[in-house]
């Protein structure tokens, strides 16, 4: 577990934090043994996985445990770079804190939901992704955006299979990923914000990828069976937009995709150690 | 009105969550997702944000008033009607000039605007014509639009209403037609997206993107029911609204 290693060096560079994040450490300190130990590897059971064609993670429970897994990515890529030295500058702290105490909260919500301890189901990560997507700030902007925008695709792709479930469970659980859905949609924007992007996904407009997966199929001109790039063609609703020019960038980005759960586990898959 | 004239404050506190995680823990392990208290506990989430929902005065109401329908065109409805007055909105901002013409802000009102119109058509394409409502009639002259930081303010609220209608009425779609589910959540990120867009214009680099006024302390969303989006959202709308059958659908699912 090399998150360890880093938190030392960051108590180098910062003795204060250490106290800030004793508590955490503790946590993941008393967790990780038993996770290396006992824990099955969730993730790597996930990608061996077939999944259904409908692009669910399975059941509602199968879902919460697909959306933690995503949660503590992005919680200890937040963490790790919230306490890397020198990686933040000046006035960029309370934007990434606030996104890292929410995905913390996330990752403290779910694992209640399941009634599992503190990181008990805590991925183990290829660190040589993680840290390189920590290298500079440029960097670090550039892997959170694509952990934003996957994350809220992967929420999205989880909804209606919640929805069809239709159990007490999946209910409890639509409502929760519903309310989670929209805060990571608010921390994508903020990132690409931060990045001088346009804060909606279109093609040419999401900066430097570090995978075209991210954003495939994003740009949809047809939605519900409405063909809305060729409603929007003709001229009487044309001329109902202010930039009639670039009506089809603006379907684009009036709609955000879904992925399938194999889809995003594929973008996510280098982040994670090698399954055992 | 406390809230469009109040310039929000949000809370940047440290990175720990103000309940001890701990102790937020073990309340909802003892909990456990199969037990009825999971339920109740999410129910009680919902209850103490909706103590803290701001009092507006509400739409005008009444019997004869418009209809949204029943079973899920009432959803796809109350939609169409956020989405016609998001974009009355918007429009009103260009057309009364609050940002200088060329502005980035202007430019990013106009895009919003732009968007929001394009929700609006779809959802006029998406409902048949005999199960859709009209064209309402919205008064936003209570809206002083000289006044820059109330439009960005009152952009973000309503915003922040939209996201927060879409969580509360998603779960009411009914499962035969979770295709409307999944096209609403298509539309719900590009309003957050709005949402926290509007919010960084207003304190850039800060977290009031995600502010805690309306993120809580399990990272959660609000998700307003229909009665609390029609308080806030309903000063704008002079149509009068008969929200009876949705509120009987709301009630039907509870």
């Amino acid at each position: 577990m090399n998150l360890l290693g880093i938190f030392s060096q960051i108590e180098k560079s910062d003795p204060e934090i250490g106290e800030k994040m004793d508590y955490s450490r503790r946590k993941m300190l008393k967790t990780t043994s038993v996770a290396a130990a006992a824990t099955p590897m969730f993730f790597a059971a996930m990608v061996n996985k077939a999944f259904a064609a409908d692009g669910c993670a399975g059941d509602a429970i199968a879902i919460v445990k697909y959306a933690l897994t995503l949660e503590y990515l992005e919680r200890d890529f937040y963490r790790a770079g919230q306490f890397k030295a020198g990686l933040l500058p000046a006035g960029t702290r309370p934007y990434v804190v606030q996104i890292a105490k929410h995905e913390a909260q996330h990752v403290d919500l779910l694992e209640g939901v399941l009634g599992i301890k503190p990181n008990a189901m805590q991925p183990k990560y290829n660190m040589a992704t993680l840290n390189a997507a920590l290298a500079d700030y440029p960097t670090f902007l550039t892997y959170a955006q694509a952990l934003e925008d996957t994350g809220v695709r992967a929420y999205k792709g989880q909804a209606a299979c919640l929805l069809e479930e239709d159990t007490k469970t999946s209910r409890t659980v639509l409502a929760v990923a519903l309310r989670i859905h929209s805060v990571e949609a608010r921390h994508a924007a903020a990132v690409r914000y931060m990045r001088d992007l346009r804060v909606w996904p279109s093609g040419g407009q999401n900066g430097t990828e570090p995978d075209p997966k991210i954003y495939m199929n994003e740009d949809q001109g047809t939605q519900g069976g409405a063909n809305l790039v060729d409603y929007f063609n003709m001229s009487e609703n044309k001329m109902k937009l202010y930039s009639p020019d670039m009506s089809t960038r603006s379907v684009y980005e009036s709609f955000d995709e879904a992925l399938t759960a194999e889809q995003v586990l594929a973008i996510a898959g280098p982040f994670f150690a090698a399954p055992m | 009105m406390e809230e469009l004239t109040s310039t929000s404050t949000p809370k940047k506190g440290p990175s720990v969550p103000a309940i001890p995680s701990v102790e937020r823990r073990m309340f909802l392990r003892a909990l456990g997702l199969t037990t009825v208290s999971a339920a109740a506990f999410l129910t009680a989430c919902q209850n103490s944000m909706n103590d803290v929902a701001p009092k507006y005065s509400g739409a005008r109401l009444s019997a004869d008033g418009v209809s949204f329908g029943e079973g899920d065109f009432a959803i796809l409805n109350y939609a169409y009607a956020l989405e016609q007055l998001e974009t009355a909105f918007y429009m009103a901002v260009i057309e009364k000039k609050t940002f200088a013409a060329g502005s980035k802000e202007e430019m990013i009102f106009k895009d919003i605007h732009d968007h929001e119109l394009i929700h609006r058509e779809f959802f006029k394409l998406a409902i048949p014509a005999d199960k859709r409502i009209g064209d309402l009639e919205f008064d936003v002259s209570s809206i002083d639009f000289t006044n820059r930081r109330e439009v960005l303010n009152t952009a973000r609220v309503l915003e922040d209403t939209g996201v927060a209608a879409y969580n509360g009425a998603g779960p009411l779609i009914s499962k035969a037609n979770s295709i409307y589910l999944t096209l609403a959540g298509k539309i719900v990120s590009v309003e957050a997206r709005h949402a926290s867009l509007i919010s960084s214009i207003l304190q850039p680099g800060g977290g009031l993107f995600a502010g805690d006024y309306v993120v809580d302390n399990n990272g959660l969303e609000k998700a307003l029911t229909v009665s609390e989006v029609l308080g806030r959202a309903g000063r704008y709308i002079k149509t009068a609204i008969n929200p009876a059958s949705l509120l009987a659908l709301e009630s039907s699912k509870s």
